[in-house]
């Protein structure tokens, strides 16, 4: 029964390639099997006798796959050496080497713990992180394939099991395992279909084709007795070459690309393959493209580390400043302080070898002043940034409800970075686009059907609207409304943004996939009515016949499905079938087409004859076939992009063309892909004469055999006829144009990186308003010429050289300051303007260029564009993708975000951040990465201050003991300085402050720009917080020293000791850093007040506790008895407080008052809710707030408005949008 | 989507329905919390909050500050350097010789004139100079488990170099601050009629109550070559000890004060108490001064300008900080939320 089913299978399947491909059957004669000699060929594979390879020379690597950065044997190792490649660790861990012994001024314990407890906490992360990696690779790992176990029979093993050599069967719509070489499969003619999606990210199947020699092999039996050796190359990262030879029953094959089917693509339409295993594992192609995933760092951190040297400088020049002070007293004083029995010391204290006493003492002051480097910075940055994720990854407005995927931060270091990227490069397939079209429009006998309108369209008729009107109820139903209503903000958000189709008048639900078509003009028969009727029919009969689709029969709606090329060949099939011409069925060499010309009458199936078939390529950009009538009528029809198709007609088919040419025109604006469409009425002679011809030059052994057909294909696709013209909507995904607007308006730029051909990246372009009408395209492409010398290369490089100069010069002529310019650049220009001496040119063409579109770059292409940008301008780059041909470029990119969701995991696995829909980026960059920026960038500032101001006392206090290095702090206030008592409201601000709401946020992305130009983390503001460091140090030190200053305290006659004045300068340092955390802050909650004021009552309340035991020595009782019923102690309290805060007062006081940013303002008009009061006002600023873009919605939907008033003015009989 | 008409185009088909369970495990819970959305307050330094903030603070530090430095200024102190007096004529030369000199009766006498009356209780310090008790050396040098508990005694780590004698027998209490413990003695006469020092509770009780033990005796003290300071009666429990109480309260900075004792007696304006002190502590080797202090106390303690000061200069600076807003308010209004110091509004030419 399988067999028959399989038999069905090869009916209706094989047949494709007789149309699409020809199949070069004698190809191999002239082919010579390469010599497969020399370095880089070496490998030798014995099929079906795996077990030869278990042996050394032929003992390959196996199919297990790790990505993990750890084993449980090198964790430990590893991961601390991570840990203690940070400057500041290795600086603490020695240090807690030396507490134990008796240089260090504290208890080893206050220097050990701290340390332990910061690297453990980091540790468990990285295990944790590391740990799913694990999983997902012992996932894959354990994905089970049909393997020949011999003597013909097969059975399932685990991947990992696979070796080299082995023969696997592959069944339908599994993924291939390894590198593997096709051997037969379900069809006769060894044919099989792949989704390479994972590798390139284009969804269109390719067709693999075993060698002739091999198509026997297609059932289990068949293998029992198979040997053959392949000699190839040895494993690379190239996915588009492979050389090898095949050597089966004395003879040598050679194979090519064709044969080889790789890791992480899909068997796809075809029942099953057997395949022999080439490379496994990480010698697997996909997995030779897998660079090991770099561990990034965020720019902040990187200036972080920077600051971290100034501290050390400052560190190692306070302790040089005491241990020379130290030596000098040492040597000079000591001797006369009889107290301290200098007769009798150890080297540490001795006045006769002061040299050597300053050394050491060197040594504790280094330990002793280590409370400037704050040692709980590293791991309170981390446990932020993971609270940040943990945010980032509860967002429901970033849960995409269709996938069920929420928004993963895969790694929290990059969290802040999210908040300062500049540029986004962007890939299309799966990430702008769902690479689904809908059939919208068409143009027929030169008048325009279809009243739906584009995206576009209803976006600029209703800001039209919006403008005209200007009452509260038209701004409801625009931009307005999510903001005023926070209901319904969270469940179409992006929708109503930019007023967005669906709510309006009509419901836009499509009911078929791929067919948006509305006019009854056409539909339900009408057609048959139109004065041009016969041209419609032409028209629909263009749509059924002129392809290349498969039909399949669907078990549940009895329809069809169709498997097309491309996605816009199933719109127009789907259409055609919506018409009344449903393609039902395809045969060697005729099409099916059930016919319908009104809705009640009985389909009457007709049999077309496709004579021949002229393919589609991107040079000819056209496709045509040679069809018969049951008539006998032999007709070219033929469709094509609108350039190519208007040169060919005759001059009586140019009846339709100025109309055609203006609806094309309003279709391409209204960011429509179109086609035309044209036909040529053969006679029998004519058609046979050319025939002939065609044949013969199909037959042509050799090179110019594809010339020939072009030549010939040529002759044919002349005087045609025009028909009309089709406009179908790339469905772009949800909420991608609105998306990328806003992306524009925080002032970002968005390259599209792309492995399709140029006019799908344009039309893409178009679609999202990357590009427009009246923008300045700059095409860069090289001459065509596949035989690249060594001269022609030179030619073509100082070619695109000097477009790229010519260019340059251009921009640079254009006074307009509104003019637009997009840089269109396809792959194979691009090898050579990344090349050294050209790429900084184009570097700078392109930043002066305001969308930049890659197409067909390949994905290593990809990663050094990114790199190019990255380097080349210094700013942030922010990768998207969803194939595995993104992982180079998420990985190289400053932060790579992976679209989630869709099949390949890949990019997901290789990025950072992952998101299920590309809408979901505004709000990871403008309201997390903006939030995440100020909020780490805050909390930074915030730690170096208050380990200088804590810090600092300790030096003073040294300048009056001698330089002994004593501490005026017991050493638990130290430990728990940085731990516990500073480290809770530091936190609390950098997971919880918010200058303004994510609503503000998102209404006015201008806020983002404080992040890329760094307004919160540059050296005038460091250096300001260093200073009020400083400041607070020495208010703190010096008043409690001039207020203890020999005096009785207290009302009972004491005075103070060590202790008293210790406690109370480190009451009044609590109190300090935390009032000024209070004063940073700008949002509190609950939390934050508890935190911040429980931070000091903690304080008092571990007094308490410590006194109450007299191991705390000299601070027993203190607070009870000593300083809690001293007046005194309250009131230094209270003055040091005042004093440390007020200039940090003054200074935003004064700031605000004079020169606000623009969130203070905003936070004045939310406060004072002046936003409902004068909601104008509102919305203008919401409008000013928007860079001046030249690329995104906005900018498009300015343009269409300025075209359609013009329109009015002119009084032009129609108007295009007729929805609203 | 729209799966009924089931129609599809193109080789992909979307999502599974499959999946329908697994999400809503993976869609992530709605809170507040999580959502970011907790309700907060967000305070706002409006010209109105500066200017209050800046008087308030006015008004609180200008009557601290007046009350701080009327309490300094009624207490009375009496202070009296006297160790380059109480040195012998012919010894000014070799100061460290006379003060090495056991042989040497170092007692000294000194007129004190009393300015102002003083009301008893009054305090009597003494005050040492470039005395450095905050060393790391010498404030290291203790041991607190052995003052507290006589079972301890043989406890002296930490003690070096004053640990053991030189027999090896424990020293209690050890270490360089008992062996330093300050020596000189005051007695006070006014007219003829003696002034008692009363020198019980000069020390803080939970030392006398848990840090040094009663049933700790002096051990071995001062027995070796080098004589340090004071010696202690070694019938006297350490927790009677309050001399040594005081004195192992190490000091924060090279000159300190500690309580000596309290003269429970009032003193009338120029009185004049004469004051028999023994001169035998040394700090003539480190030039360092000794001071007799006698000195009322205030409800902020001792005689110090420094904290009325501060206060004032703070309280005065804030009331000069709310006016100057004041003024910059009314010079250079503000409206508060006015778009057109927005960014965008101010360089129109765009960023």
């Amino acid at each position: 029964m399988a067999r028959r089913g399989r038999k069905r299978d090869r009916l209706r399947w094989s047949k494709l390639y007789s149309f699409a491909c020809v199949r070069p059957t004698v190809l191999l004669d002239d082919e010579q099997p390469s010599s497969l000699q020399g370095p880089g060929y070496s490998r030798i594979v014995h099929c079906n006798r795996p077990l030869l390879h278990r042996k050394k020379p032929l003992d390959y690597r196996n199919n297990y796959i790790t990505t993990t950065k750890y084993n449980v044997i090198t964790f430990l190792p590893k991961a601390l050496f991570e840990q203690f490649r940070r400057v500041a660790n290795i600086y603490f861990l020695l240090a807690a080497v030396l507490s134990l012994t008796p240089v260090s001024p504290f208890t080893p314990v206050s220097m050990i713990a701290p340390l332990a407890f910061v690297v453990g906490l980091s540790m468990a992360k990285e295990a944790l992180e590391d740990w799913r990696r694990f999983i997902q690779d012992m996932k894959v790992n354990s994905r089970k394939v049909s393997v020949h176990n011999g003597e013909g029979q097969f059975g399932y093993k685990q991947w990992q099991d696979i070796r080299v050599g082995d023969i696997v069967k592959v069944e339908k719509d599994q993924f291939f395992p390894a590198d593997l070489l096709l051997l037969s499969s379900s069809y006769e003619d060894g044919i099989c279909y792949v989704e390479t999606m994972n590798l390139d990210g284009e969804t269109n199947l390719k067709v693999k084709r075993s060698l002739e020699v091999t198509l026997a092999l297609d059932d289990d039996e068949a293998f029992r007795d198979f040997t053959a050796t392949i000699k190839c190359e040895d494993p690379n990262p190239n996915l588009y070459t492979f050389v090898g030879n095949f050597e089966y029953e004395r003879q040598v094959y050679a194979l090519e690309p064709n044969q080889i089917l790789l890791r992480d693509s899909k068997l796809r339409n075809t029942t099953y393959i057997y395949g022999v295993v080439i490379f496994t594992g990480h010698d697997s192609k996909v997995m030779q493209n897998a660079t090991s995933s770099p561990s990034k760092r965020s720019r902040i951190e990187k200036k972080m580390d920077k600051i971290i040297y100034v501290l050390f400088t400052i560190l190692v020049l306070i302790s040089l400043i005491s241990s020379i002070g130290f030596a000098v007293i040492t040597k000079n004083k000591m001797p006369d302080w009889w107290y301290l029995r200098p007769d009798d010391t150890s080297s540490l204290y001795d006045p006769s070898r002061p040299a050597l006493s300053g050394v050491f003492h060197l040594v504790t002051a280094l330990i002793l002043y280590g409370y400037l480097i704050p040692i709980s910075l590293y791991v309170s940055i981390e446990v932020v940034k993971v609270l940040q994720a943990t945010f980032i990854n509860r967002d429901v407005l970033m849960y995409d409800e269709e996938t069920g995927n929420p928004a993963q931060a895969r790694t929290s270091n990059l969290n802040e970075e999210l908040g300062q990227v500049d540029t986004i490069l962007s890939d299309k397939t799966g990430t702008l686009t769902c690479n689904q079209m809908d059939f919208l429009k068409c143009s027929i006998a030169g008048v325009s059907y279809g009243v739906r309108s584009s995206e576009v369209e209803i976006a600029a008729s209703k800001q039209m609207e919006t403008e005209a009107s200007g009452t509260p109820e038209h701004q409801n139903v625009t931009r307005d409304l999510w903001e005023d209503n926070r209901g319904a903000y969270g469940s179409s958000e992006i929708e109503l943004v930019n007023g967005i189709p669906s709510m309006v008048d009509k419901p836009r639900k499509p009911v078929i996939k791929g067919f948006s078509f509305e006019d009854d003009r056409l539909l339900n028969g009408n057609w048959t009515k139109e004065p041009t009727a016969n041209t419609i029919l032409m028209f629909f009969r263009i749509l059924a016949l002129c392809h290349t689709a498969i039909p399949e029969p669907n078990e549940d709606t009895g329809g069809f499905t169709y498997e097309a090329e491309s996605p816009d060949e199933g719109a127009f099939l789907v259409a055609a079938r919506e018409f009344g011409f449903e393609f039902c069925k395809r045969t060697q060499t005729s099409v099916f087409i059930r016919e319908k010309y009104s809705p009640s009458e009985e389909p009457v199936e007709r049999e077309f004859k496709i004579l021949n078939l002229l393919e589609f390529s991107s040079k000819r950009k056209r496709m045509s076939v040679v069809v018969r009538y049951e008539s006998g009528q032999i007709l070219l029809l033929c469709k094509g992009a609108d350039s190519i198709i208007f040169d060919r007609l005759s001059k009586n088919g140019r009846l339709y063309e100025s109309d055609t040419s203006r609806h094309l025109n309003e279709y391409g604006e209204a960011g429509l892909r179109t086609l035309a469409l044209a036909y040529r009425v053969l006679d029998e002679s004519e058609y046979s004469a050319w025939n002939t011809e065609f044949l013969k030059a199909k037959t042509t052994i050799g090179p110019d055999r594809e010339a020939q057909v072009e030549r010939i294909s040529d002759i044919m696709e002349r005087e045609l006829i025009l028909v009309g013209a089709t406009a179908v909507e790339d469905k772009l995904q949800k909420g991608v144009p609105q998306c990328i607007d806003k992306l524009a308006q925080a002032g970002l730029k968005i390259w599209v990186l792309t492995g399709d051909k140029i006019e799908t990246a344009i039309n893409i372009g178009y679609a999202c308003s990357l590009l427009r009408p009246g923008m300045k395209q700059i095409c860069l492409s090289t001459v065509s010429n596949d035989l690249l010398t060594q001269d022609a290369n030179k030619a073509a490089k100082e070619n695109i050289l000097m477009q790229i100069t010519n260019a340059g010069q251009m921009i640079k002529l254009v006074k307009d300051p509104y003019a637009a310019f997009a840089l269109i650049i396809d792959g194979k220009t691009l090898t050579y303007a990344l090349e050294d001496d050209v790429k900084n040119q184009f570097l700078s063409l392109a930043v002066d260029c305001a969308s930049v579109i890659c197409c067909r770059v390949s994905p290593k292409q990809k990663a050094l564009v990114t790199r190019l940008v990255k380097e080349g301008t210094g700013k942030v780059t922010l990768a998207i993708g969803d194939g595995a041909n993104d992982v180079g470029m998420i990985q190289e990119a400053d932060i790579g975000v992976g679209i989630s969701g869709v099949e390949g995991m890949q990019a997901v696995m290789a990025s950072d951040f992952s998101i299920s829909q590309f809408r979901f980026l505004e709000r990871l960059l403008v309201v997390h990465g903006h939030w995440c920026y100020k909020r780490i960038a805050l909390m930074i500032c915030y730690f170096f201050y208050k380990n200088i101001a804590f810090g600092l006392t300790i030096f003073y206090f040294e300048a009056y003991t001698g330089f002994s290095g004593q501490s005026v702090y017991d050493d638990w206030y130290m430990l728990l300085f940085n731990v516990v008592l500073t480290s809770l409201p530091v936190i609390s601000l950098g997971v919880f402050e918010q200058d303004v709401s994510s609503e503000v946020c998102l209404q006015f992305p201008a806020l983002y720009q404080q992040g890329p130009r760094n307004l919160f983390f540059d050296w005038y503001r460091i250096i300001g917080w260093m200073f009020n460091g400083l400041y607070t140090s020495i208010v703190i030190y010096f008043l409690n020293i001039g207020i203890f200053f020999c005096r009785s305290f207290r009302s009972g006659g004491q005075t103070a000791d060590m202790a008293a004045i210790g406690t109370t300068m480190f009451t009044c340092i609590i109190w300090a850093v935390n009032v000024q955390i209070a004063l940073i802050m700008s949002h509190f909650t609950w939390i934050q007040h508890l935190f911040v004021w429980g931070s000091v009552a903690t304080w008092y309340l571990f007094l308490l506790a410590y006194g109450t035991s007299t191991l705390s020595g000299n601070a027993y009782q203190i607070l009870v008895e000593a300083l809690g019923p001293a007046p005194i102690y309250w009131a230094v309290t209270l003055l040091v407080i005042s004093v440390c805060n007020i200039p940090y007062l003054l200074h935003i006081s004064y700031q605000r008052a004079l020169n606000p940013l623009d969130h203070h303002v905003i936070q004045e008009i939310k406060y004072y809710k002046k936003d409902l009061e004068d909601q104008r006002m509102w919305k203008r600023e919401k409008t000013k707030a928007r860079q001046k873009t030249k690329i995104g919605f906005t900018a498009r939907v300015d343009a269409k408005i300025m075209q359609l008033r013009g329109r009015l003015h002119k009084k032009a009989p129609s108007l295009t949008v007729q929805t609203v | 989507m729209n799966s009924s008409s089931g129609s599809a185009a193109g080789p992909s088909s979307g999502s599974g329905d499959g999946s329908a369970p697994r999400r809503n495990s993976k869609r992530p819970k709605y809170s507040k919390f999580t959502q970011q959305e907790l309700p907060a307050c967000k305070p706002i330094l409006t010209p109105k909050w500066v200017i209050s903030v800046f008087t308030l603070v006015g008004v609180i530090f200008v009557p601290i500050g007046i009350a701080a430095l009327m309490a300094s200024n009624n207490v009375v102190e009496i202070v009296d350097r006297y160790d380059t007096e109480c040195i012998p004529a012919n010894m000014t030369g070799d100061k460290v010789a006379y003060i090495q000199n056991d042989d040497i009766i170092k007692t000294c006498t000194r007129n004190l004139t009393v300015p102002k009356d003083m009301d008893q209780p009054i305090y009597v310090y003494y005050q040492l100079d470039n005395f450095y008790q905050n060393h790391r050396r010498y404030v290291k040098s203790r041991n607190d488990a052995q003052l507290k508990d006589a079972d301890q005694a043989n406890k002296t780590s930490g003690c070096d170099p004053e640990k053991t004698t030189k027999d090896g027998s424990p020293i209690v209490p050890c270490g360089l601050i008992a062996w330093s413990l300050f020596n000189d003695t005051y007695n006070f006469t006014l007219g003829n009629k003696n002034l008692s020092v009363n020198k019980n509770g000069i020390s803080w009780k939970s030392d006398r109550d848990h840090k040094f033990g009663k049933d700790v005796f002096p051990k071995n003290f001062q027995n070796g070559i080098l004589r340090g300071g004071a010696s202690l009666d070694s019938n006297k429990p350490l927790n009677e000890q309050e001399d040594l109480i005081v004195w192992m309260r190490t000091a924060a900075l090279p000159t300190f004060r500690k309580l000596y004792g309290k003269i429970h007696q009032d003193l009338k304006a120029n009185d004049i108490i004469m004051v028999t002190l023994e001169n035998n502590y040394n700090t003539y080797s480190f030039n360092g001064k000794k001071k007799l202090v006698l000195s009322t106390s205030s409800w902020l303690g001792g005689k110090n300008d420094f904290l009325g000061i501060a206060y004032l200069t703070i309280g005065g600076l804030c009331f000069f900080l709310a006016t100057a807003f004041t003024v910059v308010y009314l010079v250079k209004p503000r409206k508060l939320g006015d778009p057109s110091y927005l960014s965008w509004n101010r360089n129109p030419s765009g960023h």
